[in-house]
C-alpha cells in the first residue's frame, strides 16, 4: 500500500499548484461572484447583504436586459449558422484537393490571428450605414457593381442588426470551421467511398450516405466552440459599436454595470446568467467527451 | 463543376482579403485622402505619415504587449507541459476528475470571475500591473495548455515510461530524459496559441489593466475604436495593422504549427 502511495504522490504534488490556482481562480471566484449576485449590493458603498436571489428576477424588468438577451440570440443564430455553413461549404469544395490548397487554407484561416479590436476598425467602415447618395464601404461597393438592392443599414438595423454584427465573426471563425471539416472529410477512409462507388452510388450519394454521417462529431465540436464564443462575444461589439443600446449583449452589459453604473450586484447577476448559459452548452459535451475517451 | 470549384474558392478568398485591402490602402494614404468615400481606391500619393503617428501612439502599448505575451506564454507552456505529463503518464487517483474540472475552466465567460478577481488582485497589489495581467493569463491559460500537452503526451508509449521507472528513474528524471526531449512540437503549438491569445486579449486588459500596463489592444481601441474622437483614418488603419502584425507574422511563419494547435484545441475556441 505504502509503495503505491509513493508512486502517485509526486505527480499530485507537481500538479498541485495548478489545482490550487484553478480551484481558487475559477471555482472560488465563481462562488464569490455568485455571492455578489445575491448580495443586493447595487452601489459601491452598501455592505454585502442577501436579497434571496431577487436580483435574478428583477433584472428582467430592467429596460436594457431583455433586449440584450434577444441581441445575443440573434447574433448566435446568425454567427453559428453562418460560420458552420460557410466553413463546411469551403471544406466540401476543397475535399477532393485543389491547386494552391495551402495558400487558400492560409487565406481562409488568417483572420483567426487578428483581434476583433483590430479588425473592428475596418469592419466599422465596411458596414457603414450612410444613405445611397453618400454611400461608403460595402454599400458603396454594392452600388459600383450594380447590386444596390443589397445596400442596408448593417448593425444599425433595429431588428436584424445583430445578424450584420455577426459578419466579422463569421469572417474570423469560418476558416477554423473549414479546417475542422476538412480534417473530418479526409479522415473518411478512401476504401469506404470506393466501396460505395463500386455499388453504383453517384458521387453525391457517396457524400450523403458515407461521408456526411461521419462528420457528426466534427459538427458537434464546431457547434460547441462557436456557441460558447458567441455567448461571450465582447471585443467585437466594443470595437464596432461600443456600448450602444442597439447592440447591447450580456457580456457588454456586465462591463457597463460594473464600470459605468457602479452596480456590482447587477454585473455579477448578468455574469452568472452568462456562466449558466455556457455551462448548459458545455458541461454535457465535456462529460460526453471525457467518457467517450475512457471507453476508447 | 470542375471549373466552378476553383472559381468559387477564389471568390471567397477575395472576400476574405477584402478588409485587409481596405486597411492597407487606407493606411498608406495621406490624411486628406483617407476618407471612407474613397475606401476602395488606391492612394493617389503614397504616404507613411499614418504609420509614423500610429507607431508613436502605440509604442508603449506594443512594449506592454510584448512583455505580457512573451512572459505569459513561456510560463504557461512550462506549466502545461508538467501538468500534461502528470495527467497522462504519472497519474494519481482522481486525475480524470481533475482534468475535467480544469477543462471547464477554459470555457467559462471571464466576466463571471471579473468582479472578485479585480478585488483579489487589488488585495495582492497586482491590479493595474503587468505582473497582474500575466498572472491572470497564466492561471486561465492552464486548462488549454494542459489539454494540448496531455493530448500530445498520450501518444508516447507507456512502455517507455515503465522502462525508465524499472531503471529506477523518478518522476522528474523520467520527464527530463524521456518526455521533455520529444516535447518540441507541443511547446511550439502551446507557445503560438498562448502568444496569439495573450496578444489579442482585450477583456482582461480592460478590466484589470491601467494606463501604464495597457496592452496594444486597449490603446488601439482608445485611439481608433468606436469611442475614439480622432478621425485620422490613415492612422487608425495603420494602427490596426501595426497591432496585428506580430500575430500575423507568427501565423505566416509558423502556420503549420498553428494549424496543429487548432486541431488540438478542437475542444476549445
Amino acid at each position: 500500500m505504502a509503495r503505491r502511495w509513493r508512486r502517485w504522490l509526486p505527480g499530485l504534488l507537481l500538479v498541485s499548484p495548478s489545482i490550487i490556482a484553478i480551484g481558487l481562480f475559477v471555482y472560488g471566484l465563481i462562488f464569490w461572484n455568485t455571492r455578489v449576485a445575491v448580495s443586493g449590493k447595487h452601489d459601491e458603498i452598501t455592505p454585502y447583504g442577501f436579497d434571496k436571489g431577487r436580483n435574478f428576477v428583477d433584472l428582467w424588468s430592467q429596460p436594457s436586459w431583455p433586449g440584450a438577451v434577444q441581441n445575443a440570440l440573434v447574433f448566435t443564430v446568425a454567427f453559428v449558422g453562418g460560420a458552420l455553413a460557410l466553413g463546411a461549404f469551403l471544406a466540401f469544395l476543397m475535399d477532393k484537393g485543389i491547386r494552391a490548397e495551402a495558400s487558400l487554407r492560409a487565406i481562409y484561416l488568417f483572420p483567426m490571428a487578428v483581434s476583433f479590436i483590430a479588425s473592428g476598425v475596418v469592419w466599422r467602415w465596411l458596414m457603414n450605414p450612410a444613405p445611397p447618395q453618400r454611400a461608403v464601404g460595402l454599400n458603396q461597393l454594392f452600388g459600383k457593381v450594380g447590386l444596390d438592392a443589397l445596400a442596408n443599414s448593417w448593425w444599425q438595423h433595429p431588428t436584424w442588426g445583430m445578424a450584420a454584427m455577426a459578419l466579422p465573426a463569421i469572417w474570423q471563425m469560418s476558416g477554423y470551421v473549414m479546417a475542422l471539416y476538412l480534417a473530418g472529410f479526409r479522415a473518411v477512409p478512401e476504401e469506404l467511398r470506393e466501396a460505395a462507388r463500386v455499388d453504383g452510388a453517384s458521387e453525391w450519394k457517396v457524400y450523403r450516405h458515407v461521408v456526411f454521417p461521419r462528420l457528426r462529431p466534427v459538427t458537434l465540436s464546431a457547434l460547441i466552440i462557436l456557441g460558447h464564443i458567441s455567448l461571450k462575444v465582447f471585443d467585437l461589439i466594443m470595437a464596432i459599436s461600443g456600448k450602444q443600446i442597439i447592440t447591447y449583449v450580456p457580456a457588454v452589459a456586465t462591463y457597463v454595470e460594473i464600470f459605468d453604473r457602479h452596480d456590482p450586484a447587477n454585473g455579477a447577476t448578468i455574469a452568472t446568467y452568462l456562466l449558466l448559459a455556457v455551462a448548459l452548452l458545455v458541461v454535457p459535451y465535456l462529460v460526453w467527451s471525457v467518457r467517450a475517451e475512457r471507453t476508447r | 463543376m470542375r471549373i466552378a470549384r476553383p472559381v468559387v474558392l477564389l471568390l471567397f478568398a477575395a472576400l476574405f482579403l477584402m478588409p485587409v485591402y481596405v486597411l492597407v490602402v487606407t493606411s498608406f494614404k495621406p490624411l486628406a485622402e483617407a476618407d471612407p468615400a474613397g475606401a476602395w481606391s488606391l492612394p493617389d500619393a503614397w504616404s507613411l505619415s499614418g504609420w509614423r503617428t500610429a507607431w508613436d501612439v502605440l509604442r508603449p502599448g506594443l512594449e506592454n504587449s510584448v512583455k505580457i505575451a512573451v512572459s505569459g506564454s513561456l510560463i504557461s507552456a512550462v506549466l502545461g507541459s508538467l501538468n500534461g505529463y502528470v495527467l497522462s503518464k504519472w497519474r494519481f487517483p482522481g486525475a480524470d476528475a481533475v482534468f475535467t474540472l480544469f477543462l471547464f475552466g477554459m470555457f467559462i465567460p471571464y466576466q463571471a470571475v471579473m468582479i472578485p478577481l479585480a478585488g483579489l488582485l487589488t488585495d495582492m497589489e497586482l491590479v493595474g500591473t503587468i505582473r497582474g495581467l500575466v498572472l491572470a493569463h497564466v492561471v486561465y491559460g492552464i486548462p488549454i495548455c494542459t489539454l494540448i500537452f496531455r493530448n500530445y503526451y498520450v501518444t508516447i508509449p507507456d512502455e517507455l515510461i515503465e522502462a525508465a521507472r524499472v531503471d529506477g528513474a523518478g518522476m522528474l528524471r523520467t520527464y527530463t530524459s524521456i518526455v521533455l526531449p520529444v516535447s518540441g512540437p507541443a511547446f511550439a503549438v502551446t507557445l503560438i496559441w498562448q502568444f496569439t491569445s495573450l496578444w489579442n486579449d482585450f477583456l482582461f486588459a480592460v478590466f484589470l489593466g491601467a494606463p501604464d500596463s495597457w496592452p496594444v489592444t486597449v490603446m488601439l481601441n482608445n485611439t481608433a475604436g468606436s469611442g475614439a474622437a480622432a478621425v485620422q483614418y490613415n492612422q487608425q488603419m495603420a494602427s490596426a495593422l501595426l497591432a496585428s502584425l506580430p500575430t500575423l507574422l507568427v501565423y505566416l511563419l509558423l502556420g503549420r504549427f498553428f494549424m496543429r494547435g487548432l486541431m488540438a484545441g478542437a475542444l476549445k475556441g
